[in-house]
C-alpha cells in the first residue's frame, strides 16, 4: 500500500471537517474522491497530502507516518514525492509557461539547463507545442491545466494529488486534460488522488469513495 | 413491473381495497400519470396469482362487494429484492428511482443504502463508457458515448441531490 490514512480527525474551530476518515491507495492506482460540498472531501486531500496535519489519526506513505513529520520534512517530502494540480492552475503568473513547468526541479537544486531541457520534452506529451514562452495570463483553461500537469508530473513524483483540476473547464476541454492526465499518470507509474463534484471525472478514476460528513464511503467496495 | 412492486410496497404498510390504493398511488406517484382502475384490478389479479397479495377479507358494501387485499410473506421478500437492486442505468429511469426512494422511505428501509449502491452500479457504468469512449476508433463512437454518459450523469446529478435531502423527505412522507 502506498498511501494510507486511518481514523483521520481534523477540526477548523469549532466545526468537524473529518471524523474518522479512511482511505487506502495502491501503487499507481487512481482514487476519486466525490462528496457533497462541505463533506470534507478537500481536507482528507489535504491531509493526505501532507499539507495539513490531522488532529488525530495516521497517514503512512510509503512506511513513514507523514502526520509526525516536521513542517520542513513534509514540505521536502511534497517537492520530492508529490505532485499537485489544482483547480485554478497555481501557475506562477511572472514565469513563462515552460519555467513553470521546471519549477520543482529548479527547487529540488536541479540545474537550470537539466530542468529546462525536462521540460520541454513534457510539451508535446501535453499538446503544448509552440507555447514554451508564453506567460499564465496568455494561456487558455485548459492549457493552463495542462501546464500544471506537467510539473506535476515533471519530478516524477509517486503520487499526484489534485483538487477540482477540471473546475474551472468546460467539458471538451475537461476531458482533454483528464484523459492527459491520467495517461501521463500511467505512464510515469504515479498514484493520483483527484476530488471532484464531476461524475464524468470520476469515471476516469480507477474507483470512487464519497466523502460524507468527514468519512468515507466506498459504495463500490459494499 | 414498477406499478407491481409500488402497489406491493403501499400494501405493506397497511391492508386496503383497491380503491385506497388507487388513491394512495396517485397521491405519491401519480403526478404525471394517475392509475386507471382497471390497471389497479388488472395489477392485482396477477400479484394474487404469483402467491405476492391475497384477498384478506371480502366486505359487503352499498354496491359490489370490496375486497381488502394483504400483502404475502412472499411479496415482503420480492418487495425487499426490487427495492436493494440497484438498476441498470437507462433512458427513462427516474421514476423507477423516485419510486425506490419514496418506498424505501415510507417502509422505513434505508433509501441511503440504495442511494450508494445506484451512485455505485451509476458509476461503475460511467467508467465502462469512458473506457469504450477512449477506446474508440473513430469520433462518432466517442460521441454516441458521450450522449449515454451525460445522461447517466445526470441521474448521478439528482442520486446526489436525493441523498442530501433525505431528511426532508423522510418527514414528509410518514
Amino acid at each position: 500500500m502506498m498511501l494510507t490514512a486511518h481514523n483521520l480527525h481534523k477540526s477548523f474551530g469549532p466545526t468537524p471537517a473529518l471524523r474518522g476518515a479512511e482511505l487506502s491507495v495502491e501503487k499507481g492506482e487512481l482514487v476519486a474522491v466525490m462528496g457533497p460540498s462541505g463533506s470534507g472531501k478537500s481536507t482528507l486531500l489535504h491531509c493526505l497530502a501532507g499539507i495539513l496535519t490531522p488532529d488525530e489519526g495516521e497517514v503512512v506513505f510509503d512506511g513513514r507516518r507523514v502526520d509526525r513529520l516536521s513542517d520542513r520534512e513534509r514540505s521536502m517530502l511534497r517537492r520530492a514525492r508529490f505532485g499537485f494540480v489544482f483547480q485554478f492552475g497555481q501557475l506562477v503568473p511572472e514565469l513563462p509557461l515552460l519555467e513553470n513547468i521546471a519549477l520543482p526541479l529548479l527547487l529540488s537544486g536541479q540545474s537550470r539547463r537539466a530542468a529546462i531541457g525536462a521540460a520541454w520534452q513534457w510539451l508535446p506529451r501535453l499538446g503544448l507545442d509552440g507555447l514554451a514562452h508564453r506567460l499564465p495570463g496568455e494561456l487558455s483553461g485548459g492549457q493552463g491545466q495542462r501546464t500544471a500537469i506537467a510539473r506535476a508530473l515533471i519530478a516524477k513524483p509517486d503520487m499526484v494529488f489534485a483538487d477540482e483540476p477540471t473546475g474551472a473547464l468546460d467539458s471538451v476541454a475537461a476531458d482533454q486534460v483528464m484523459e492527459l492526465l491520467v495517461d501521463a499518470a500511467r505512464a510515469e507509474g504515479a498514484g493520483v488522488v483527484i476530488v471532484t463534484h464531476e461524475p464524468r471525472v470520476a469515471a476516469y478514476a480507477d474507483r470512487t469513495v464519497i466523502v460524507r460528513d468527514g468519512r468515507v464511503a466506498e459504495p463500490e467496495r459494499v | 413491473m414498477t406499478i407491481s412492486y409500488t402497489l406491493l410496497g403501499l400494501l405493506e404498510k397497511e391492508t386496503r381495497h383497491g380503491y385506497d390504493l388507487k388513491q394512495s398511488y396517485d397521491r405519491r406517484f401519480g403526478a404525471a400519470r394517475p392509475l386507471r382502475f382497471g390497471q389497479v384490478y388488472r395489477t392485482l389479479a396477477q400479484l394474487v396469482r404469483d402467491g405476492l397479495v391475497s384477498v384478506a377479507a371480502i366486505e359487503p358494501g352499498a354496491g359490489p362487494e370490496r375486497k381488502r387485499y394483504e400483502i404475502t410473506p412472499e411479496g415482503v421478500t420480492d418487495l425487499e429484492r426490487w427495492l436493494s437492486e440497484p438498476e441498470n442505468p437507462k433512458p427513462g429511469l427516474q421514476t423507477v428511482l423516485f419510486t425506490k426512494v419514496v418506498l424505501a422511505l415510507l417502509s422505513g428501509r434505508s433509501a441511503e443504502s440504495f442511494l450508494d449502491a445506484q451512485r455505485a452500479k451509476h458509476l461503475a457504468v460511467m467508467r465502462e463508457l469512458t473506457r469504450q469512449r477512449r477506446d474508440a476508433a473513430a469520433a462518432q463512437d466517442a460521441l454516441l458515448a458521450d450522449y449515454q454518459l451525460f445522461h447517466i450523469e445526470a441521474d448521478l446529478r439528482w442520486i446526489d441531490h436525493a441523498a442530501g435531502r433525505l431528511g426532508t423527505l423522510a418527514e414528509e412522507v410518514r
